[in-house]
Order: structure tokens, then C-alpha cells, then sequence
């Protein structure tokens, strides 16, 4: 009877255990999901004619705060000599992880000013109007959404959105545990299929790209989830460390069950393979490129910038530390694998881009090329392949969100230009805008002083010193491919004369005004002198790792 | 029975939801298939934990329903608001940005 009743409870631990969390090292984090949550209640209960400015307010005070959280902790060493795994094993706060928040917190930034820009369209009823929808649940054009214009209704739930966006972004490549890794995923997808679907123009474009988007993300997101299952499966742990051991060889403590599983190498490589190729898809590497330029082209166009800026420094985080300090055990395996990957995307996105028609499309290929050249610099496997990687991130993720905030300025009657053949002439009739444009092409060309010739220049140096000429040759080749197209872009816009009935470019608040124009500066500051932001990117390029016999 | 068995009905049970998800062509069903592969994700979750005898794999099956529930709610309002919109949930209907 007494053992029927002691098995239904159990035993109060005398001296409860609690796990230590290293607040300060998580705060950049923390400060934007907190900031996040605070703009769902600015949401509830601010009245609606103040939303706008309360949001915009707090978004950018969130980032900045968070940003300078970043330096603090990059000054007090967290960076090199101090890096922890902090949270319990969960997150790692070293080199890597700060440089990429920063620069997520500042393309967060950036992309708020975008996101805010209010004088593109003209005002409707007496406001001024965004890029996002009045009311998205309603009907295009139905009754709904004509009575919500009329009260001038804002979609001021981006600002919020875009923070969760950016948080679960700066969890990803500092997760250092399979779960975090996964929740982080979530975390940073789940936003961004809404922001996708919230265009005010082109409503049927939007939503049909939020679908495709999160169909194929959650699809991807599964393979990720059944390949974590796995590699839980084959290790006994979700921890990087502890899994790191055991593919060694090395583990802390072997019980009848690990030294089972162990043997079984079609749990780690299968897994390894699945939970790769759910980052590759996030990355946006050929052969999980599909959905790229649909959703580039789809969404709005500050969601757009924002989200091939951002999310491709945060994947690209998450897989280098993957690769890095879970997997090296099987880097002959997974090598020749990312090889062909690289190859495929730098290939495949500078050929197909030729044939693009639309702005937005052939940005979306040309970013899917530069997958394939990161990733010549992520299969290096040295300090100089990753720092390589974190500076080309942080060159092209500024190029990329200056060259969307100016697609965003040039515009017909029925909104955004986005037609190639509209483009013709534009150097003559906004000479100004069009050479900014041109300076960003040529940045994603990576013509001499300007950051993406340093990017370039730095991923293929380490890529070649690490032995891999055939990568280095292939890129080189697909680097002139591209040049190709990015140059007809600029002939397009000097050299053709302008059609009757083309685009005219918009006068933008400063908001805009000071996107465009601190990507131009990012652009040439990297290009011309960028051997500080080198070094930078140097000392960063260190991942911590934890000792296997401490990890869980 | 021995954990095995449900390893090989997890992968069985994620196999038929990928199927699913390049073959039929609602996007609700497409969906449904997309949570037959993380459930079948739990499961091995489930199964690994046993096996090893720690809770890792447990938990993580809670976050996962978690994040699956989420998942619903932002991806039903995708789909609802495109079926609004175009009175048809067929993803092969939604082309029209193709070239």
C-alpha cells in the first residue's frame, strides 16, 4: 500500500538547483525581445494615433541599446579571451556571436528606417501611408480594407514583428545547443512569413509569396527538427559540446545505450545531412534556393531588404558554428558535400540572373550567388575562412539593404518600378540615385574599392590558402558571369535614353534618405580602408567551446 | 517492445508526410503533412530519450508542440487570408510571379 502511494510522488530535492544564467552576456538579446513584448502591449493599449511614433521610438532605442550592449561585452573581452557558454550550455557569447549580433542589430536598425518611410506613396485621405497594409485580414480592395484606408489605419505590428525577427536572429548563431537552435529558427522565421504578407501594393504578389515562404521554410524547418532528433539519437545530448565528443570518440561517460548508438553512423550522418540542409535552405544555397526569388519579389520591398540582409548573417552564423565546433569530426564528409553546394549556388544564381527582368528578381539570384562565395570561405576551415565569412557578411548584408531601400524609391503610378526596361534612362533623370545604385552593383560585382571587392578578395585568399583552387577558380569565373549582368544594369540606367511614361523617382523622408545613404558609406568605408574591419572580424573568429566533461 | 520499433515508425510516419507535402496540392493538406513531419520528429524525440534514458529529448518534445502551435496559428492565417483572396487554397494556383 505505502508503495503504491510513494510511487505517485516525489522526493523534494533539500537544496533546490538552480541553473546559472549570465544575464549581462545575453542582454543584447534580451533587449530587443524584451522590446519586442513591450510593442505587443504599445499595440494593445497605446491609443492608435500615437502607435506610430511609440513603436518607431522604441524599435530604434531597443536596437541602439542593444547594439551598444553588443560593444560593451566586445570591450570587456567577452569576445576573445572571455567567451562563455552561458545559460546553462545553451548559448555561447564568444567572437562570432557579438561580431554577427552586431551587425544584426544594426541592420535591424537600418531596416526600421525603412520600414517607417511614410513619403513614398502619396498620403491617402489626408495621411501619410508605409509600405504595409492598412488592414492585411481584409479583402484587397474590399470594402474592409477601403474603410480601414479611409480611417487611415497603420500596420504598426512590423515594428514588434521585426524585433522577434531580430531576436530570434541573434539567438541563431550563437545557439549552442541543438533545441535553442531550433527554437531560434522558429523564432526568426515565424515573423518574417507575416511581414511577408503585408504589402499594401500588390496584394495578391505578397500573400502568394508569405505562402510559398512559410510552406517551403516550414517543410524545411521539419527536415531540421527529424535531423536534430537524430543526431540526439546518435550522441544522447542536444548539447554542441557533448555532441561534439561523442563524434570524436570522447565521450565524457559511455552507458550501454551510447555505446549502441554510437556505432551507428547512419544516425549521424543522416542527421548531420538534414539538420545542414535546413540551414542551406535559410541560407538560400542552390539546391534549396526555390523559394528565394518568389518571396524577394513578393514581399514588401523593406521586408525584402531586411530579410536578405539579415537572415542570411544569422544562418550564415548558425551553420559556420554547426560546422565548426559540432561537426568537424566529419569534415571529410560533409566537405565535398558543401564543395558541390558552393559551386551550384555561385553558378546557378550568376547564370539564371542574366535572364531576370525584375529588379527584385535579380537581386534575389545574385543573393543566392552569394551564398555560393560565403561558403567558399565557410568549407576553408581556418580562423581565416570564418573571419573571411563574418567580414564579407557584414559588407554584403549593407549593400543589399541600401540597393532595396533604392528599388523602393523608384516608382510609376501603380507603385514600384520593378520592371528592368522601366529602368532605362534613369542615370539621366536622377543622376544622384542612379549612381548610388550603380556604386552598390558594383559593390555586389566586387569591383575594386568597394567592400564587396574586399569581401571577395578575403573569402577566396582563405579559401585558396586552405587548398581549395577548384572553388577559388569556379567563383572567379561566376564572379565575372555576374559582373556581366550587374554591369548592363548600369548601361541600362546611363546609356539608354529614358521612355515616355517611365518611373519617377520619389523625394523620401530622411529616414530613407539616411538608409541610402549609410549603406553607400559602409560600402566604400570597407572598400577603401578596409583593413581595420579585417582585423576586426580576425579577432572575432575564434568559436568557444565548452569542455565535453562539463557540458550536460 | 523495443525502441526500435518506434524509431522505425517515426521515420515511416515523416517519409508519408513528405511525400505528402510535394504531392497534394491544398495547401491545408500540405500543411497537415508538414505537421505529420514534426510529429513524427517527436516521436523519435521520445523514443532517443528512452533510450538513453535522459529527459533531453522530452523537453525537447515540448518545445516542439509549443512551436508546431505557433506554427498553426501563423500559417492558417497565411492560408486563410490567400484563400480570401483568391477563393482556391491550390498552391498550384498561386503562380503568379513565375517567369
Amino acid at each position: 500500500m505505502s508503495s503504491d502511494v510513494s510511487s505517485l510522488v516525489t522526493l523534494a530535492q533539500t537544496e533546490p538547483v538552480f541553473p546559472e544564467i549570465q544575464w549581462a552576456a545575453l542582454s543584447p538579446t534580451l533587449i530587443v525581445l524584451g522590446a519586442a513584448t513591450l510593442g505587443i502591449l504599445v499595440e494593445a493599449f497605446v491609443p492608435r494615433r500615437a502607435r506610430y511614433a511609440t513603436q518607431l521610438v522604441l524599435s530604434v532605442l531597443a536596437l541602439a541599446a542593444a547594439f551598444s550592449a553588443v560593444i560593451v561585452l566586445a570591450v570587456g573581452d567577452y569576445g576573445t579571451s572571455e567567451a562563455l557558454i552561458a545559460g546553462a550550455g545553451a548559448i555561447a557569447v564568444d567572437g562570432p556571436a557579438l561580431f554577427l549580433q552586431g551587425v544584426l542589430a544594426l541592420v535591424a536598425l537600418v531596416s526600421v528606417f525603412l520600414f517607417a518611410e511614410r513619403r513614398l506613396d502619396p498620403a491617402e485621405h489626408g495621411r501619410p501611408v508605409d509600405s504595409f497594409a492598412a488592414q492585411p485580414a481584409a479583402l484587397p480592395g474590399g470594402p474592409a480594407e477601403q474603410q480601414a484606408v479611409r480611417a487611415g489605419w497603420m500596420t504598426t505590428d512590423v515594428f514588434p514583428l521585426l524585433l522577434f525577427a531580430t531576436g530570434g536572429m541573434m539567438i541563431f548563431p550563437a545557439a549552442n545547443d541543438l533545441l535553442v537552435l531550433f527554437i531560434a529558427l522558429e523564432v526568426l522565421s515565424l515573423p518574417l512569413y507575416m511581414l511577408c504578407a503585408l504589402a499594401r501594393r500588390r496584394r495578391l504578389l505578397s500573400q502568394e509569396a508569405a505562402v510559398k515562404y512559410f510552406l517551403l521554410g516550414a517543410f524545411a524547418s521539419a527536415f531540421l527538427l527529424f535531423g536534430i532528433a537524430l543526431l540526439y539519437g546518435y550522441a544522447g545530448s542536444l548539447g554542441y559540446a557533448r555532441i561534439a565528443a561523442v563524434i570524436g570518440g570522447t565521450p565524457p561517460e559511455l552507458d550501454p545505450a551510447l555505446a549502441a548508438t554510437m556505432g551507428n553512423d547512419a544516425l549521424l550522418l543522416i542527421g548531420g545531412a538534414m539538420v545542414l540542409m535546413g540551414l542551406l535552405f535559410k541560407v538560400g544555397a542552390v539546391p534549396f534556393h526555390m523559394w528565394t526569388p518568389d518571396v524577394y519579389q513578393g514581399a514588401p520591398t523593406p521586408v525584402t531588404g531586411f530579410m536578405a540582409a539579415a537572415t542570411k548573417v544569422a544562418a550564415f552564423g548558425a551553420l559556420l558554428r554547426l560546422l565548426y565546433v559540432v561537426l568537424p569530426g566529419l569534415r571529410w564528409d560533409w566537405e565535398p558535400v558543401l564543395w558541390g553546394v558552393a559551386i551550384l549556388s555561385m553558378v546557378a544564381g550568376a547564370v539564371i540572373a542574366i535572364t531576370q527582368t525584375d529588379v527584385k528578381r535579380l537581386l534575389a539570384y545574385s543573393s543566392i550567388a552569394h551564398s555560393g562565395f560565403i561558403l567558399a570561405g565557410v568549407i576553408a576551415v581556418s580562423p581565416d575562412g570564418v573571419s573571411s565569412a563574418l567580414f564579407y557578411l557584414a559588407a554584403y548584408s549593407f549593400v543589399t539593404l541600401g540597393a532595396f531601400a533604392v528599388v523602393t524609391l523608384v516608382r510609376d503610378p501603380q507603385g514600384e518600378a520593378t520592371h528592368l526596361s522601366k529602368w532605362a534612362g534613369l542615370g539621366r533623370r536622377s543622376p544622384l540615385l542612379a549612381g548610388v545604385f550603380a556604386l552598390f552593383l558594383l559593390a555586389f560585382a566586387g569591383i575594386p574599392l568597394t567592400s564587396g571587392f574586399a569581401g571577395k578578395f578575403a573569402v577566396f585568399r582563405a579559401a585558396a590558402d586552405a587548398g581549395a583552387m577548384g572553388l577559388v577558380v569556379v567563383g572567379v569565373a561566376a564572379s565575372a558571369i555576374a559582373a556581366f549582368f550587374y554591369v548592363r544594369v548600369i548601361v541600362l540606367m546611363f546609356f539608354s535614353d529614358p521612355q515616355p511614361g517611365g518611373p519617377s523617382v520619389v523625394i523620401p523622408s530622411p529616414l530613407t534618405v539616411s538608409v541610402v545613404g549609410l549603406a553607400a558609406v559602409v560600402t566604400l568605408v570597407l572598400g577603401i580602408a578596409p583593413q581595420y574591419f579585417l582585423d576586426l572580424a580576425g579577432q572575432a573568429g575564434v568559436f568557444v567551446q565548452q569542455a565535453a566533461a562539463t557540458a550536460r | 517492445m523495443s525502441p526500435e520499433n518506434y524509431l522505425y515508425l517515426s521515420a515511416l510516419l515523416f517519409t508519408i508526410g513528405a511525400c505528402g507535402v510535394l504531392i497534394r496540392r491544398n495547401a491545408i493538406v500540405v500543411f497537415m503533412c508538414i505537421e505529420l513531419m514534426l510529429n513524427a520528429a517527436n516521436l523519435a524525440l521520445v523514443a532517443f530519450s528512452r533510450m538513453h534514458g535522459n529527459l533531453d529529448g522530452q523537453i525537447a518534445a515540448f518545445f516542439v508542440m509549443v512551436v508546431a502551435a505557433a506554427e498553426v496559428v501563423v500559417g492558417l492565417a497565411i492560408i486563410v487570408m490567400l484563400y480570401r483572396s483568391r477563393h482556391s487554397a491550390s498552391v498550384d494556383d498561386a503562380s503568379l510571379m513565375k517567369l
